[in-house]
């Protein structure tokens, strides 16, 4: 195991596999890699990935013993010291926006704070390569890695108390898309027809993390037949 | 057969052993915040399986049952009354056809379970039929009850020696609540978080020491604490990582917060403690305003208290079930 990795016990029934302290994109790869070993290896763990960790929760009737901890880090570790390569299952998605107006409404104020026209922003946006980095926030909520550093903005000082479902946002350096009806603080610059999650689904979640993500414009026209081919 | 909510009480909703297993999709465990509590009802009315149950907060519901039942009630003492009967808690009750339960207020603690044989089936989603109330999972878009609400009841085989008549019917042996519901609100065991070290010294200190009041705003996501405002030496810029119950967490303010059954999967506050499992449905039995103190405890302990807690639960689930079976 790479002697980086710290672990961090959390609680009886969780240890934290720490790989840093950086929201960092090659951190991350290591996050899902790391992800995708254990749960192959050691499927009786829950593996929740982060930007730089990894929470490993069990079930202590799983590890008797005194020392349920110090078992799981030899396990967690021996699996991690394997050469043998995984393949994490990974998507590629491409998720349809319609960028400003309504969809959008700080489209503007995001052009402004960036000094760029909104055409620029949206070009921007849909150039870049983005990877989840994790769900959290809300089910089915992705925190996306690869946003042009150009497009970073501060959160709103007054947060919405109802942002609409599937607006796509930017908070700092990130990028992410409400998947339901929330409260947010994050700058809406789009809104997607897709369905994010959708509990009695047979996979709930559209995103899982590591998967790839591009966003492709689309005008309402657009917007509004997807929606009528993906209702809520 | 059916229960119809006529009245929902403050804060009522369907809870089982929750949705463990989801937190990578964003979706939270939540479940029962009282889980002893509401594994004894289930087995006081012979659920074998991880039935749901109603947990009540300060309270309760008031229910009509269409058909006879079996029911039990645990938890924190709430006044329960059919008719002219009142009805004792930690016992299995036979209730009539028609019945109509009052659950009113609780002398002590916040959180009461009724189960009910047979549990309530609403629909099990990834595996539960509990309601996370902040998510919207579950019954209703996971809403707390609602006047009106009528709820399935799962099909099962009667009680063995149920009774027929229409009399409301406890059994002539009841549980001691001692152990499960804690009635002298001692301090919790707090594990030190990753961030302890990082708060100041008269911090460290009043973290251990000192006595904190359950806030008003204190819900099934998390308790918060009053009294004391805790500083870190320096201001720390965390990055987004699993948060879990238990974890007592300080955000900018000042004020400590401990998640509870509800916590979010994921979050960005410094953690400066664990509170023991073992210790964690003692917090759920607060109620705003009650105390809230801390003693230091270590991992080792806190698995040795669990373990032992576990093992006297299976002890007596296992009693509870012979008893049910040979009265």
């Amino acid at each position: 195991m790479p002697p980086t990795i710290k672990f961090e016990a959390l609680a009886e029934d969780a240890l934290l596999l720490r790989f840093g302290e950086r929201i960092d994109i090659e951190l991350n790869a290591q996050v899902q890699a790391a992800t995708a070993r254990l749960r192959q290896r050691l499927p009786q763990l829950e593996c929740v990935p982060a930007y730089a960790s990894v929470l490993l929760r069990f079930d202590l009737q799983h590890w008797p013993g005194d020392n349920p901890h110090e078992q799981i880090q030899a396990a967690a570790g021996a699996a991690l010291d394997e050469t043998s390569s995984t393949i994490a299952a990974v998507q590629d998605l491409v998720i349809p926006v319609c960028y400003g107006g309504e969809y959008g409404p700080d489209l503007a104020e995001v052009a402004a704070l960036c000094r760029l026209d909104t055409d620029t922003v949206i070009a921007r946006h849909t150039a870049a390569d983005y990877r989840v980095a994790m769900l959290g926030f809300a089910p089915g909520f992705p925190y996306l890695l690869g946003l042009d550093p150009q497009l970073a903005v501060p959160r709103r000082t007054d947060p919405r108390q109802r942002v609409p479902a599937g607006s796509v946002a930017i908070g700092g350096s990130q990028t992410g898309i409400y998947p339901e009806v929330l409260p947010g603080g994050w700058q809406l610059i789009g809104r997607t027809p897709l369905r994010l999650f959708d509990i009695t689904a047979n996979t709930p979640s559209l995103f899982a993390p590591g998967d790839r993500v591009r966003f492709q414009a689309i005008d309402e026209g657009q917007f509004h037949d997807l929606a009528a081919a993906n209702p809520a | 057969m059916n229960v119809t909510v006529i009245k929902p009480g403050l804060l009522s909703s369907l809870q089982d052993a929750g949705r463990p297993g989801h937190a990578a999709l964003g979706v939270g465990r939540t479940g029962a915040m009282d889980p002893s509590a509401w594994q004894l009802a289930n087995a006081l009315v012979g659920n074998a399986g991880g039935e749901a149950a109603i947990e009540c907060t300060l309270t309760g519901p008031s229910l009509r049952f269409e058909q006879a039942a079996v029911i039990a009630l645990t938890g924190a003492p709430i006044t329960a009354r059919v008719g002219e009967h009142s009805m004792p808690m930690w016992t299995t009750c036979h209730l009539p056809a028609g019945s109509v339960l009052h659950l009113g207020g609780m002398a002590s603690g916040c959180r009461s379970y009724l189960a009910v044989r047979g549990g309530f089936h609403v629909e099990a989603l990834l595996g539960s039929r509990s309601s996370d109330l902040h998510a919207r999972i579950g019954y209703a878009h996971g809403r707390a009850l609602c006047s009106g609400d009528v709820l399935p009841i799962g099909a099962t085989a009667p009680l063995p020696g149920s009774p027929a008549g229409n009399d409301v019917q406890p059994l002539g042996w009841s549980l001691d609540p001692q152990p499960w519901f804690d009635f002298a609100q001692r301090p919790l065991a707090l594990l030190r978080g990753s961030h302890w070290a990082q708060l100041d010294t008269a911090s460290q200190q009043l973290l251990f020491g000192g006595k904190f009041s359950l806030s008003k705003d204190s819900n099934r996501t998390a308790s918060r604490l009053d009294g004391h405002t805790l500083k870190l030496r320096a201001p720390l810029e965390l990055i987004s990582e699993a948060a879990l119950p238990g974890t007592v967490q300080l955000p900018p303010s000042g004020q400590p917060i401990a998640l509870l059954a509800e916590a979010p999967v994921t979050g960005g506050y410094p953690r400066i403690g664990q509170i023991a499992a073992v210790d964690l449905p003692g917090l759920a039995q607060r109620r705003p305003g009650n105390t809230v103190c801390f003693r230091e405890t270590t991992l080792d302990e806190a698995l040795m208290r669990l373990a032992a807690r576990r093992q006297r639960l299976t002890r007596l689930l296992g009693t509870i079930a012979q008893r049910l079976e040979h009265r």
